[in-house]
C-alpha cells in the first residue's frame, strides 16, 4: 500500500468509496506496481478480495505482499482472500491427464469461443457466497474483485468482445448489486498511432473499459525517454456523475517504484532534476 | 563427466577420510545448493547463468530458475542460435540436465555445435579417472612429497565447475566425452507426428506435443518443486529452437493476418506455467523479424520473463557505417523480470552492442570513442586555460596584460571548436538513425555516462552551455584586455 498514491486518491483502507470501477492501464511501462498497492489496500481494509492472478504464480504475488506488509496465505487461510492462480489451473487444460480434476473457471482455453461465462460464475460463487454466510468468527467488509490483468486473456483467443462482457457483468454483479469495488489491469504495447490499424484487440477493449470505469489509472512510460530515477507517468483519471451531468478531472503524476513502495510527485519535481 | 560427481553421492561413508585437514568450509545446509546457480542480491531467487556473462550482468545476474528468456533472432539467426548454444553449453559443464526442442535442425546437431569451454579450474574426467589406477604403484615410489595434511585429499575434487558462468571457446567446438556425458532430452518435432484433431483450442498440435513431452520430462526426472526432494536437486535447462517459424506449423510469419494468431501465446503461457513450478530455466528464441504484427510481438513478449532482441548489422547499410565498424550489432532489451519484488532491475543503458571477438561473444555499452576523445580533449583544454588564466590574473598582474592578448585568440578557438563538437554530435546522432528515441541514441548514453543519466533534455543544456560558456569566456577575456 503506497500513502502517497492513498492521498492522491483521497482514500484510507478505514473510509474509501464503494461501488467503484477501477481500471489500470500501462502501455510501454508496467502498472503491475498499482495491482500489488490495491491488493494491500483492500486486504488491509479488511474486504472479502477476489484475486484472479493470471500471469504470476502464488507465491510472486505473495512475496511482493509480504514486503508490503500484509500476508497472502495468512489471509487465504482466514477466507478473506479467494486466490485464483491461472498457471496453476490452466495446465491441466493445456496437457490434458486422465484422473485430473479439471477446475470449469479456464474452460475458455479448451475453446475460446465459448466466452468467459465459467470464469464469471467463479467470481461471483467467491465473491458472494461468503458474503451471505460468514465462516468463521470474522466477518468481512464490501467484496472487491481484482484481475492481473485482462489482456493475458486475448493472448489465449478470448475474442475482446467476450472479455468487455466479463467486466461488464463483474461490474454489475460486484459494484451495483453487492456495493463492492473492481480493479481490472489492462495492457497495450507498442505506441498509441501505431495502435490504430494494428491493435484493435487491446486498444479496443481498453476503450471499452474507460468508457465503463469510474477511475482510470493510466501509467505510460516518459515521452522523452527512459530514465533512472523517474519511471514513468501515470494520469489519473476521476469521472463522477454529479446532478449537473459527468465531471471529470484529470491530474499527471510522475512516480519511482522502489523495493517497498513508490513515491508519486508532480511533474518535474524528482528528486533527481532538483 | 557425471561419474565422479554421483560418485560422490552415492558414498557418503567414503567421505570421512577426505576431511583430515582441520580447516572444514563452513557451508549453508539450509539452502539447496545446485552446482552452476546462485541465489540472486536482491530476491533471492536462484539464478543460472546464461553461459554469457555480459548477458548475465545485463539480466541483473543470471536468469531466474522458472523464467523464460526470448532472444528475438537476427535476420540470419547466427548471433540468436549462438547464445543459445552457450546456454546449452552451460548446462552441459555444470551438469544441469538438457532439453533441446527443434524443428529446423536436429537437436543433435545444435548439440555438435557447441563451443568448448576454457576450463583452468576444471579436471576434465578422463583426465582424472585414467592416469589413477596404472600409476599407483609407480606413483608412490617416486611422487613428489606433499605436506601429509594434503596427502589424502582427492586429487580433484572439481569435477564439474561449480563455478557461477564460464568462458567459452567459440573457434573450437566441444570435446565429444564433455558433451556425451550431459543428459540430454531431444525434441524434434518431425519425430513427433501430429495427428489432426477437431478441438477448438487456439494451440496447435506441434506446441501441445512440445509441451506435453517437456511436461513428462519434469515429471518423470523430478523437477517438480512440489515432488517429493530426491537426494540431490538439478536444473533443467529448455532450449527452443525457432518458435514460430513456418516449421512448426505456424503461420505467424507468413500471412499478415495469421490464423493461428494465439498458438504461440497459448503456448508460451502453458510453458511458463510449467516452469514455475518446476526447477527449470527456458531460452526460446523467435523470428520476431519475419512477424508482422507488432501488436502480436508485444503480447509474446509480455508472456516471458526476460526480452532480448538481437539487430545484426549483417546485409544492413550500418554494417559499412563507420560508426558500427567495432560492433557486430545491436542488442535490445525489451524486458526484465520483476519477479518476488515491486520494482525490475533495468539495466542502466539502453544503448548495447554485441561484438563476436575471436573467441568471446560479449555484449557491451555502445559509445563512439571519437566522441569520447573530442571531449576530453576539450574538457582538459578548458580546464588548463581556465587555472592558468586565473594563477596570472591574481599574482602577476603585469604578465596579464600580455597573456590576455595572447590568451584572446586561443579562447576564440575553443569556442569554435565547442560548437563544432555539438555540430558533430547532434550529427552523429541523426546519423545512426535513433534521434527520434531520445533514450536510444548512443551518444546520449554516453553524455547521461558523463553526467550521472539523466535524460536527453539535460544533455542538451549541457551542451549549450558549453558553447554560451565558452562564448562567454571570450568576450570577458576581450574585456579585459580592453580594461587594462
Amino acid at each position: 500500500m503506497f500513502t502517497e498514491l492513498n492521498s492522491i486518491l483521497n482514500s484510507t483502507p478505514d473510509s474509501f468509496t464503494q461501488g467503484e470501477f477501477i481500471l489500470l492501464s500501462d502501455r510501454q511501462s508496467d502498472a503491475s506496481f498499482l495491482i500489488h498497492h490495491f491488493l494491500s489496500f483492500y486486504l488491509r481494509a479488511r474486504c472479502k478480495v477476489c484475486f484472479l492472478g493470471l500471469v504470476q504464480s502464488f507465491s510472486h504475488y505473495s512475496a511482493v505482499s509480504q514486503r508490503l506488509g500484509v500476508s497472502l496465505t495468512q489471509a487465504k487461510e482466514k477466507g478473506q482472500l479467494v486466490f485464483f492462480e491461472g498457471l496453476k489451473e490452466s495446465l491441466s487444460i493445456l496437457i490434458p491427464q486422465e484422473g485430473n480434476t479439471e477446475s470449469q473457471a479456464m474452460d475458455f482455453l479448451r475453446d475460446p469461443a465459448v466466452g468467459l461465462r465459467s470464469l464469471y460464475e467463479f467470481v461471483v460463487s467467491s465473491v458472494s457466497g461468503a458474503g451471505r454466510a460468514p465462516e468463521g468468527p470474522e466477518e468481512w467488509g464490501p467484496p472487491v474483485l481484482l484481475v492481473d490483468d485482462l489482456s493475458v486473456l486475448l493472448s489465449l483467443g478470448v475474442a475482446a468482445g467476450a472479455v468487455l462482457d466479463f467486466s461488464h457483468y463483474c461490474r454489475a454483479a460486484v459494484c451495483s448489486q453487492l456495493q463492492g469495488n473492481v480493479v481490472m489491469l489492462v495492457r497495450c504495447g507498442g505506441d498509441e498511432e501505431e495502435d490504430e490499424g494494428d491493435d484493435e484487440g487491446s486498444a479496443w477493449l481498453l476503450r471499452g473499459l474507460t468508457h465503463q470505469c469510474s477511475l482510470a489509472l493510466h501509467v505510460q512510460g516518459l515521452p522523452t525517454g527512459y530514465c533512472r530515477d523517474i519511471h514513468g507517468q501515470v494520469e489519473v483519471c476521476w469521472r463522477r456523475r454529479r446532478a449537473d451531468g459527468q465531471h471529470t478531472q484529470t491530474k499527471l503524476f510522475q512516480y519511482k517504484v522502489h523495493d517497498k513502495g513508490a513515491s508519486f510527485f508532480a511533474r518535474g519535481t524528482s528528486s533527481a532534476v532538483l | 563427466m557425471a561419474a565422479p560427481m554421483d560418485g560422490v553421492g552415492k558414498h557418503p561413508a567414503e567421505l570421512p577420510p577426505v576431511n583430515s585437514t582441520s580447516f572444514q568450509k563452513k557451508t549453508r545446509s539450509r539452502l539447496i545448493s545446485i552446482p552452476g546457480t546462485r541465489p540472486s542480491v536482491q530476491n533471492g531467487q536462484l539464478l543460472v547463468s546464461t553461459g554469457v556473462t555480459s548477458l548475465d550482468y545485463l539480466l541483473g545476474g543470471g536468469l531466474a530458475v522458472g523464467t523464460v528468456l526470448l532472444i528475438e533472432e537476427d535476420r540470419y539467426d547466427s548471433y540468436s542460435r549462438m547464445i543459445l548454444k552457450y546456454f546449452l553449453a552451460e548446462g552441459v559443464v555444470c551438469q544441469h540436465k538438457l532439453f533441446v526442442a527443434s524443428a529446423q535442425d536436429n537437436p543433435e546437431d545444435i548439440l555438435q555445435e557447441l563451443p568448448s569451454p576454457i576450463l583452468d579450474d576444471v579436471a576434465i574426467p578422463k583426465v582424472v579417472e585414467q592416469p589413477r589406477l596404472p600409476c599407483e604403484p609407480q606413483d608412490r615410489l617416486d611422487a613428489m612429497k606433499i605436506a601429509w595434511r594434503y596427502q589424502n585429499l582427492p586429487k580433484s575434487a572439481l569435477a564439474s565447475s561449480s563455478r557461477f558462468g564460464h568462458y567459452y571457446d567459440v573457434s573450437k567446438t566441444m570435446e565429444p566425452e564433455i558433451r556425451q556425458a550431459a543428459k540430454c532430452h531431444r525434441f524434434y518435432l518431425p519425430d513427433h507426428p501430429t495427428q489432426s484433431s477437431n478441438t477448438h483450442s487456439p494451440m496447435l498440435e506441434s506446441y501441445s506435443a512440445l509441451l506435453k513431452s517437456l511436461e513428462e520430462v519434469i515429471h518423470r526426472e523430478g523437477f517438480d518443486v512440489v515432488a517429493p526432494m530426491p537426494k540431490s536437486r538439478n536444473i533443467l535447462r529448455v532450449g527452443l529452437h525457432s518458435l514460430g517459424s513456418a516449421l512448426w506449423g505456424d503461420d505467424l510469419s507468413c500471412h499478415d493476418n495469421p490464423r493461428h494468431r494465439h498458438a504461440l501465446t497459448t503456448f508460451l503461457y502453458g510453458l511458463r506455467a510449467l516452469l514455475r513450478s518446476s526447477l527449470s530455466v527456458a531460452v526460446v528464441t523467435v523470428p520476431s523479424h519475419l512477424i508482422q504484427d507488432r501488436a502480436l510481438m508485444g503480447s509474446i513478449t509480455r508472456l516471458c520473463d526476460n526480452a532480448i532482441a538481437l539487430e545484426s548489422f549483417k546485409g544492413s547499410e550500418r554494417e559499412t557505417n563507420p560508426l558500427y565498424k567495432d560492433y557486430h550489432g545491436l542488442l535490445h532489451v525489451h524486458q526484465v523480470p520483476h519477479l518476488n519484488s515491486l520494482a525490475n532491475q533495468l539495466p542502466d543503458h539502453k544503448d548495447l552492442a554485441f561484438k563476436l571477438k575471436r573467441k568471446q561473444f560479449s555484449i557491451e555499452v555502445c559509445w563512439k570513442p571519437c566522441i569520447f576523445m573530442i571531449l576530453v580533449v576539450l574538457l582538459l583544454l578548458r580546464l588548463f586555460f581556465f587555472f592558468f588564466f586565473f594563477f596570472f590574473f591574481f599574482y602577476w598582474s603585469c604578465f596579464v596584460r600580455y597573456f590576455v592578448l595572447f590568451s584572446e585568440p586561443i579562447s576564440h578557438i575553443l569556442s569554435l571548436f565547442a560548437i563544432l563538437c555539438c555540430l558533430f554530435l547532434f550529427s552523429s546522432q541523426t546519423l545512426s538513425g535513433k534521434s527520434h528515441k531520445s533514450d536510444a541514441s548512443p551518444t546520449c548514453a554516453y553524455f547521461s555516462l558523463l553526467l550521472g543519466g539523466k535524460n536527453k533534455s539535460e544533455v542538451i543544456d549541457y551542451c549549450c552551455c558549453h558553447v554560451y560558456y565558452s562564448v562567454a569566456l571570450s568576450v570577458q577575456c576581450s574585456e579585459k584586455s580592453l580594461f587594462l
